[in-house]
């Protein structure tokens, strides 16, 4: 099966269901981290850093754009308001993407945690490069041709979180218990983001994307090779959703939280085109 | 006016359409102009995003639109990004790659079978330079050092569907 335009896939109500809650899963996921990223400007453990984090945040949130344009174009409204005017319960993203980076916040004593920062980032984008690889052969053509587009430049993404990860685990001092606690943070509600929520069986079914359990597979042996390659304790399947199931729209206030922050200046006049 | 006119006219005044950020290097030595479609009055011009995250993709759709507009022969002007075929660094052209040199951007390297790249010094040719990030002030720029001439310079990163 191949659906090269927007017409045929709305030809299939149940496709166009499940393409759209796909999309919706893929660019909630990207704006959500792409915001949290942002957050750590200035904050982070030096100037190279500074530089290095903010571009991949820029780049995410030009995925996350792409994602809400595919949604625009089949009909689903303005891609700005898709993604600055939507209630945390109509959002798709896994729960652990929304979660604060720390206590505070950026203008005010923010103690953020690197190490959840370098954990979060490295299994996420392990896992979209995992999603990318798979949605290469999707059989919606306009998404396929996005993904093999973002899958170039995620190489630059992972290898960046790999570095970071592998460096700090091997180092001395705090650095490596204070990984082995955000990895067991991270963990516990990653199963979200590894999650196609409630439509998944339609959308391996109808080829959008390869099913989650395959998707879970391959995130587990990815990790179970590198924990032995950084001498981590054997990675162990808690792929959890502690805080909830993001697909089906359960949160948390953080995401309340981020969603008045990010949307400030658009619902200061909606219209307006900066 | 022909249709062969009309486009040469269209490519030619592409030309001086710049990268907002490298402003020695034009869209079409970028590689960034895939396809032009003339349709009587009409012109649909298809482009390629280099990051999909770049903020100056809008500003070159701006300028293009603008430009094509000083020709005075088309009633309708589209500029269109698509994704099919992927923007690639080996589509810049070699006058675009001496561009970027003069601009201190040392252009892309080629990968070699292993999917390791190196960079030479835009400035004196030194082989013996270092990467400091390979994340730069934009998206598509890395910044390394030249050992030889003691000079920091910035080369575009190498982007191929290999990765």
């Amino acid at each position: 099966m191949n659906i090269a335009s927007v017409e045929e896939a709305k030809k299939d109500k149940a496709y166009h269901k499940a393409l759209t809650e796909l999309l919706y899963q893929l660019a909630d996921d990207d704006f959500i981290i792409a915001f949290r990223g942002s957050e750590w400007l200035g904050l982070a453990p030096h100037i190279e850093e500074d530089v290095a984090f903010s571009s991949i945040n820029q780049d995410t949130m030009g995925h996350a754009a792409m994602f809400y344009r595919l949604l625009e174009d089949l009909g689903e409204g303005d891609m700005d308001a898709l993604a600055h005017a939507r209630n945390a319960k109509d959002r798709v993203n896994a729960v652990v993407l929304e979660l604060v980076n720390g206590p505070g916040n950026y203008l005010k004593e923010p103690k953020y945690d690197w190490a959840f920062a370098v954990v979060r980032h490295f299994f996420y984008t392990q896992a979209k490069k995992l999603k990318m690889e798979s949605l290469k052969n999707s059989t919606y053509e306009p998404l396929k041709h996005v993904a093999i587009k973002v899958n170039m430049e995620l190489y630059y993404h992972l290898l960046h979180w790999r570095t970071w990860f592998t460096q700090l685990c091997q180092a001395n001092g705090d650095a490596k218990s204070r990984m082995m606690a955000a990895v067991d943070k991270v963990l516990a509600d990653f199963g979200g983001v590894l999650s196609l929520g409630p439509d998944a069986a339609l959308i391996s079914q109808f080829g959008l994307m390869e099913g989650e359990e395959m998707l879970r597979q391959r995130f587990i042996q990815t990790m179970t090779d590198i924990f032995e390659k950084v001498d981590f304790p054997p990675f162990e399947n808690k792929l959890g959703m502690k805080n909830g199931d993001g697909r089906k729209g359960e949160h948390t206030k953080d995401l309340e939280d981020a969603i008045l922050t990010l949307g400030e200046v658009y619902n200061s006049n909606p219209a307006a085109v900066w | 006016m022909t249709d062969n006119i009309k486009l040469k006219r269209v490519w030619e005044q592409l030309q001086s359409v710049k990268d907002p950020e490298i402003d020695s290097v034009s869209v079409v030595e970028l590689g960034m102009v895939e396809d032009i479609i003339l349709d009587e009055r009409n012109v649909t011009i298809n482009m390629l995003p280099t990051f999909m995250g770049c903020p100056a993709l809008d500003i070159i759709k701006k300028n293009i639109e603008k430009e094509i507009g000083n020709l005075a022969i088309f009633e309708h002007i589209e500029v269109v990004f698509i994704y099919e075929p992927p923007w690639t660094s080996d589509r810049i052209s070699e006058e675009g790659r001496e561009k970027l040199k003069e601009f201190g951007i040392a252009p892309p390297p080629k990968l070699d079978k292993d999917g390791e790249w190196h960079v030479d010094c835009p400035y004196c040719g030194s082989t013996y330079t270092t990467i400091d990030n390979i994340f730069g002030p934009t998206a598509c720029r890395s910044i390394l050092y030249c050992k030889g001439c003691k000079n920091p310079f910035e080369a575009m990163k190498p982007i191929s569907t290999m990765m």
